[in-house]
């Protein structure tokens, strides 16, 4: 095997170290730093963006709580204004119909007294035409006009026995 | 087999020492030009997002950058240049092994034992200077009763001698068994004639494997270096 031939050692030797020893340099003065400093500037890059990215979304999370806020304030707000105005109506429409009432009694009792009134009267004029009549009656049937007084005083017996 | 001669393509002597460039000298430059080409050119556009090329260099520096962590831990950071070379270069001739009528330098025998040896003294050297004298507690695995030490101590310094050897010869083995096996069967393909259709199928799935071996070695050849470190810098 011409991997067992010992003449050919030395020139492989040689080339391997020096070969290997200009890789070496080549690796560890070139291209190993290039490469290790893009990651570096990579992973720079990324942590950058995160923390950015954090604290973008820490204060949208503040803006979204403080909106939450002012719409419930809003509404709490709302909804006393309208508890307000409707205690205030339903206030203002008793007061309007306590008044209303308050009116219509008195109109009644007007009404009642104005009827109290006309019965009386109404019923003193009968008295009146019942004498006219019965005086009348007497002087159709007897032919002599009676005396007022008389004709009353029998009327209002007749009545007075009823009534 | 023709394929793994050594041929000096520009005879050169340097004080009685054969230094010729051969064709295994040629095949190390292209893979060295190659990988540096490839890990410089790529990262040209330092791209914040990269491109295809851009992300292949990435990928490389993080598959090892991330093996030399999880084996070795914080303290290998100073030995990563070393270990990323020794992967290219391990892949990359490999690799160019399998283009036909290359060289593949990582089949012989010599180029892979210089590399063990190399991680080997490099290793054990890195052993002494942190630990000093307590480097010696690799032989002796802790919570051991006395009277297995005398038999435990040879058996853990033999295997410990026995690295460079057993990870060059890995290397050297798998290469040389693969090309050897495609040599075999492609040789068949000729004189079976109309029967040469099956050696043929066998070929091109086998080159496949070969692929799939070419990265593998080069893998475990980086992994075991990080293992053995990882056991200089922390014992057990």
């Amino acid at each position: 095997m011409a991997q067992f031939d010992p003449s050919t050692f030395s020139p492989q030797i040689i080339w391997l170290v020096i070969s290997f020893a200009i890789l070496y340099i080549a690796m560890s003065r070139f291209a190993l730093p290039r490469i290790s400093r893009v990651l570096e500037e990579r992973q720079h890059k990324i942590d950058e963006s995160l923390k950015k990215a954090a604290a973008m979304q820490s204060e949208a999370q503040a803006a979204s709580e403080a909106y939450d806020n002012a719409l419930a304030k809003a509404r709490a707000k709302a909804q006393d204004h309208m508890r307000n105005a409707r205690e205030k109506a339903a206030q203002e429409a008793s007061q309007r119909q306590e008044v209303l009432a308050e009116r219509l009694a008195g109109d009644i009792q007007a009404a009642e007294k104005r009827i109290g009134e006309a019965k009386g009267d109404a019923l003193s004029r009968i008295r009146e035409v019942v004498v006219d009549v019965a005086g009348a009656a007497i002087e159709k049937l007897s032919g002599e006009k009676p005396a007022a007084k008389d004709v009353g005083s029998a009327v209002d017996d007749a009545l007075g026995g009823r009534s | 087999m023709k394929q793994f001669e050594i041929r000096p393509l520009v005879e050169i002597n340097i004080g009685g020492f054969d230094a010729s460039f051969t064709n295994s000298s040629l095949f190390m430059v292209i893979a060295v030009s190659l990988a540096t080409l490839f890990l410089i050119l790529s990262m040209r556009g330092r791209a914040l997002v990269p491109g295809r090329w851009q992300s292949l260099a990435e990928i490389s520096y993080e598959f090892i950058a991330g093996m030399v962590r999880d084996n070795v831990g914080p303290e290998g950071r100073k030995f990563f240049p070393f270990i990323f070379t020794l992967f290219m270069f391990i892949l990359f001739g490999n690799m160019l092994g399998m283009l036909p009528y290359s060289f593949t330098f990582t089949s012989h025998i010599i180029v892979t034992f210089i590399m063990a040896i190399f991680v080997f003294l490099g290793v054990t050297i890195v052993g002494f200077a942190k630990h000093g004298f307590k480097f010696f507690g690799l032989l002796l695995p802790e919570g051991v009763p006395w009277y297995i030490i005398p038999v435990l101590v040879p058996i853990e310094l033999l295997s410990y001698l026995v690295r460079p050897v057993s990870l060059s010869l890995r290397l050297f083995a798998n290469m040389t068994a693969g090309h050897t096996m495609l040599k075999v069967f492609a040789g068949f393909i000729v004189t079976l004639g109309f029967l040469g259709v099956a050696p043929l199928l066998i070929v091109t799935a086998l080159t496949g494997l070969e692929f799939i071996i070419a990265f593998l070695q080069a893998y475990v050849f980086t992994i075991l270096t990080c293992i053995y470190l990882n056991d200089s810098l922390h014992l057990h």
